[in-house]
């Protein structure tokens, strides 16, 4: 646990590991989304609008991963005082944001043929929109709270608990299908079982491994640039120190 | 000293995620009725809501029930859940995805009659996905075994 949660390490880490999730989850998600627009089948309802399932399913299952992977970050930021999971936290919120917004954005153009309607105000298609809002709730408290505070780039208390009390929403956003009657239908991916047939499925979870990956790539990227910052900062802190203190700046 | 403030955070947090979590479920046990989208057919036959409110009734198409009125426009078809069955008029643009034997919501008011006249269809897909070609796979092999 400890382990991980040192910078040096994770830097030499992620130096290999960003490109290879980034080019291997490009590769995988470029592969399923020619597989699923071009060679997967059509539904027997939906017809063609089908193949925009290829893009909604993992953008949702990533905006919802990514508040998760924050409020966990965010628990361990609290407890353990790990600065490397604050710093995670923080660059998970922007690609977060950007996905629960691609998977409203190709609901809404999927809803319009199949339910007619581009948007109705039921519990998934809601709760969905309130996670947006999470993040960029989450992205402002975390920018003014780095403007009034000067050392340190993980987050600031205040984020952090934010970020926990907004995962209260993740369930609400998985079981609102269940919970309530919805226009928005049940996950046809459960546990062990799927109401999907294997050619709609196979390209799926390629996709969802591929998106996954990108995920995981630009956030490990943003994570570095978050590190470096904080070396450059913290230099530049160094040399303003120095050049105060008189006599010094000769030693140096 | 450090690891008991470390203990005493863990706990102190356990306790706040625990109140959270059982805060959420109130609210939404509270929500349950109020955040449905639409009535079921059981729903509307047992508690009928009044006849000047706007409200959405949600269920299958029964297969065989729809029937276009001369005018081309109007559709009388009936909603069930298997409990219950609601007769529904509509007349207007149906969406694609409308058909017998799927999911349907109907928005729209109860008359007093108990037809239910809607003035919008949204089609409900469910959770299955069929290729359309093992569909017709399926219904080959039906008819197959109907003509034997």
């Amino acid at each position: 646990m400890h382990g991980f949660a040192n910078p040096a390490r994770f830097l030499r880490i992620a130096r290999w590991a960003t490109p290879l999730c980034l080019l291997l989850g490009l590769a995988l998600a470029t592969w399923a989304l020619v597989w699923g627009v071009f060679f997967a089948p059509a539904d027997t309802l939906q017809g063609d609008t089908v193949r925009i399932v290829y893009l909604h399913v993992p953008t949702a299952w990533l905006g919802m991963g990514g508040w998760s992977a924050i409020a966990i970050a965010s628990f361990t930021e609290i407890v353990w005082r790990h600065p490397l999971a604050g710093i995670a936290a923080r660059a998970v919120a922007l690609p977060g944001a950007v996905f629960t917004a691609l998977c409203l954005i190709t609901g809404s153009i999927w809803g319009r043929p199949a339910w007619g309607t581009w948007w109705v105000w039921d519990g998934r298609l809601t709760s969905m929109l309130v996670l947006l809002f999470l993040y960029f709730g989450y992205m402002a408290l975390d920018a003014a709270a780095r403007g009034s505070q000067q050392a340190g780039q993980g987050q600031s208390r205040i984020t952090a608990i934010f970020g926990l009390v907004g995962a209260v929403n993740i369930p609400v956003i998985h079981y609102s299908v269940t919970w309530w009657n919805s226009l928005h239908q049940p996950p046809s991916i459960t546990m062990g079982k799927s109401a999907m047939a294997a050619d709609f499925l196979v390209p799926l979870l390629i996709a969802t491994v591929g998106f996954s990956l990108i995920f995981g790539g630009i956030v490990m990227a943003r994570m570095r640039t978050i590190l470096a910052d904080e070396q450059a900062e913290a230099r530049l802190r160094r040399k303003a120190m120095r050049a105060q203190a008189p006599g010094a700046g000769e030693a140096w | 000293m450090a690891v008991r403030a470390k203990h005493q955070r863990l706990v102190l947090l356990g306790i706040a995620l625990v109140a959270l979590i059982g805060a959420g479920l109130l609210a939404t046990w509270a929500l349950r009725s109020q955040a449905s989208y639409f009535y079921v057919p059981a729903d509307m036959a047992a508690n009928p809501p009044e006849s000047d409110r706007a409200v959405r009734l949600g269920g299958m198409v029964e297969r065989g029930s729809m029937k276009n009125a001369a005018d081309g426009v109007t559709v009388n078809f009936i909603v069930s859940d298997g409990k219950a069955r609601i007769p529904v008029r509509f007349a207007g643009i149906r969406p694609a995805l409308f058909v017998e034997g799927s999911g349907v919501v109907a928005e729209g008011k109860l008359g007093r009659d108990g037809t239910f006249v809607a003035d919008n269809l949204l089609a409900k897909h469910d959770e299955k996905y069929v290729p359309r070609e093992m569909k017709d796979m399926q219904q080959a092999r039906k008819a197959i075994e109907n003509t034997k």
